[in-house]
């Protein structure tokens, strides 16, 4: 389904600020599928969801989505195949466009959009309808500009609307991580409806180590710009988030093993 | 009354370019320098094919798709070579200067015996007026000419702001709406941000050309220097738009323009009637948009600080 094979960006490459984000990511995910992504800051998390969804084009490498090669397709035409949300919760609406409006808006991805009528009474209808199997009381403020609710609604919200036109791919890049605890309950078991409802294939970021143990049926560890574990089947079933935290120590002390090394050579031969 | 009549027709062949700059400014958020250039565009083009013997309308039209063409070129600047926004404009702008006396083949082209559209406005004198030269109006006497000039700006004022308002309804209008408010969210949603930038500022020209079209033929006459400051006059009428209707709805900014602007020539007019120098009339304007822009935040400020004091 989702064919990532051997992906590499390099941000201000050749600068003294250069970055090696991604350092040959390879990844293969199966059709319904639910993965949590997880790793330190700057793992090159958001990195990979932003290669996938076309935010930049990649300097090697190839992704595939639905037998499609979308390796230099730019972001808009991905958009046919990808539902987003992202983690600030102000990204993935159009905050003086009315709840109505922006659900219009997503009702058409990827499809063209012509001098047709927007917001039919059916169209409004339609819309009212799946706003209320939301559960939020939101439906009578169809109306109202969305930037006038909380970050949990809108978060909500945006969830919605990625999936409003069935996507072949959801993106949630720490959607929650903006929130306050209930909110963020609220938007997981919402996250966890719409991905079972439509057995969407999901690659999901989290830095809750509880979410990425409790959630979904493989979890992707992320470190430098590379896949560092990976763990699904009956392994992720039995994952509990203390084995996750043990994971990342190892990470660590592997990691502080290198340095302590390269400092030793360096010392001893520079 | 002539004056009053007069200026309200000027200020309803404005509120066009005030709907252009409510589209590009506000609805796209793209700082559009083309504007005093297009505008003239738009004058000199219709003027410039009358004095050929164009028919009117298309003339008026020709002028409008021209100055449509310039806002594409500066949108392409932008979006295809990545030119900064403002150098983009500034660019097609100051390469319109020549253009425009290309177009006009000297610096001032009057319309004297030709038909302009302003002839409609005598036809429309005749059915409305019965052929009275003078139309008693609540106890003042005015010209039917300049009435019906009036009546006939309203028709095009009100048609296009309607014609505008549904576009913005249609799903192409809701997703050219949501690049200013944004951007990152639209192209997650699959929409061309450049392309439909592109779309929004040959619209927002087009309408800026129209208006200065109907400006060159109502004065009776085009000039390469008519389009200078209309931008700041354009935005000074969508802030003050804003400020009366205060909500952000498309239907209500459109119709706030043609407030605004209506509102801002009576003020010019009433002033100028004090005795202010016409030659300070462009200080007066940017003025007047720095403080429309500096005192809302001032006056939050102030309340943020006096709210402070009550806390503390
Ligand atoms: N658009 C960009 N331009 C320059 N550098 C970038 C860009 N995006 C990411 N980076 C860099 O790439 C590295 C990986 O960043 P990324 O955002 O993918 O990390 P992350 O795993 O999502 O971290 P976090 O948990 O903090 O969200 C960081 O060093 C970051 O500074
Ligand atoms: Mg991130």
């Amino acid at each position: 389904m989702l064919e990532i094979q051997d992906i590499r960006k390099t941000f201000f490459e050749g600068t003294p600020n250069e970055v090696q984000a991604l350092r040959g990511v390879s990844l293969s995910i199966q059709r319904g599928s639910f993965v949590c992504v997880i790793g330190t800051n700057g793992s090159g998390k958001s990195t990979l969801l932003n290669a996938v969804a076309g935010a930049f084009i990649v300097d090697s490498g190839q992704i595939e989505l639905d037998g499609t090669d979308i390796t230099h397709f730019p972001e808009h035409r991905r958009a046919k195949l990808i539902g987003r949300v992202f983690q600030d919760p102000f990204s993935g609406t159009a905050p003086s466009m009315t709840i109505a409006e922006n659900l219009a808006l997503a009702s058409r991805r990827g499809q063209s959009r012509g001098l047709t009528w927007a917001l039919t009474p059916s169209r409004r209808e339609n819309l009212r309808d799946r706003v209320a199997a939301m559960g939020l009381n939101l439906e009578d403020r169809l109306n109202n500009p969305i930037g006038t609710l909380s970050g949990g609604q809108r978060q909500s919200l945006t969830l919605l609307m990625a999936a409003l036109v069935k996507p072949s791919l959801l993106l949630l890049d720490e959607h929650t991580a903006a929130l306050d605890p209930k909110s963020a309950d609220q938007v997981i078991r919402l996250t966890q409806d719409i991905v079972s409802r439509d057995q969407l294939t999901t690659l999901m970021v989290t830095h809750s180590m509880h979410q990425a143990a409790h959630l979904g049926d493989r979890v992707v560890m992320m470190d430098k710009g590379r896949v560092a574990c990976d763990i699904s089947g009956q392994e992720k079933k039995r994952l509990r988030p203390d084995d996750l935290l043990s994971r990342f120590e190892d990470l660590r002390r592997a990691n502080q093993l290198d340095e302590s090394a390269a400092e030793m050579l360096r010392s001893q031969y520079v | 009354m002539t004056l009053l009549i007069g200026s309200l027709t000027i200020a309803l062949i404005l509120s066009l370019l005030a709907f252009g700059i409510l589209i590009s400014f506000r609805v796209v958020a793209f700082e559009d320098l083309t504007v005093d250039g297009s505008m003239t565009l738009g004058g000199a083009m219709a003027a410039a094919m009358i004095v050929r013997g164009t028919h009117p309308v298309v003339a008026t039209m020709c002028g409008s798709l021209s100055a449509a063409v310039a806002g594409a070129v500066t949108a392409t600047l932008h979006t295809k070579f990545g030119i900064n926004r403002l150098l983009s404009g500034i660019l097609v702008m100051t390469g319109l200067y020549s253009v425009n006396l290309r177009v006009m083949g000297k610096s001032n082209l009057p319309l004297l015996s030709q038909r302009t559209v302003m002839d409609y406005a005598d036809a429309l004198s005749k059915n409305v007026f019965h052929g009275q030269s003078i139309v008693h109006l609540a106890g003042w006497e005015a010209s039917a000419r300049d009435l019906s000039s009036l009546l006939l700006m309203l028709c095009v004022t009100t048609t296009i702001g309607g014609l505008l308002f549904v576009f913005f309804r249609t799903n192409l209008g809701l997703a050219v709406q949501a690049i200013g408010d944004n951007s990152r969210m639209i192209r997650s949603l699959g929409v061309n941000v450049e392309l439909m930038t592109t779309l929004a500022l040959f619209v927002g020209n087009g309408v800026i050309g129209l208006s200065g079209a109907l400006l060159a033929q109502y004065q009776g006459f085009a000039d390469v220097q008519m389009g200078i400051g209309m931008m700041v006059w354009g935005i000074a009428s969508v802030i003050l738009g804003e400020t009366l209707v205060g909500t952000k709805k498309i239907g209500f900014l459109i119709s706030g323009a043609v407030m605004g602007s209506i509102l801002f020539r009576l003020l010019v007019a009433i002033a100028l009637r004090w005795g202010l120098n016409p030659n300070d009339l462009k200080l007066i304007t940017s003025a007047f948009v720095f403080g429309a822009l500096v005192v809302p935040r001032f006056i939050s400020r102030g309340s943020r600080l006096v709210r402070r004091k009550q806390n503390a």
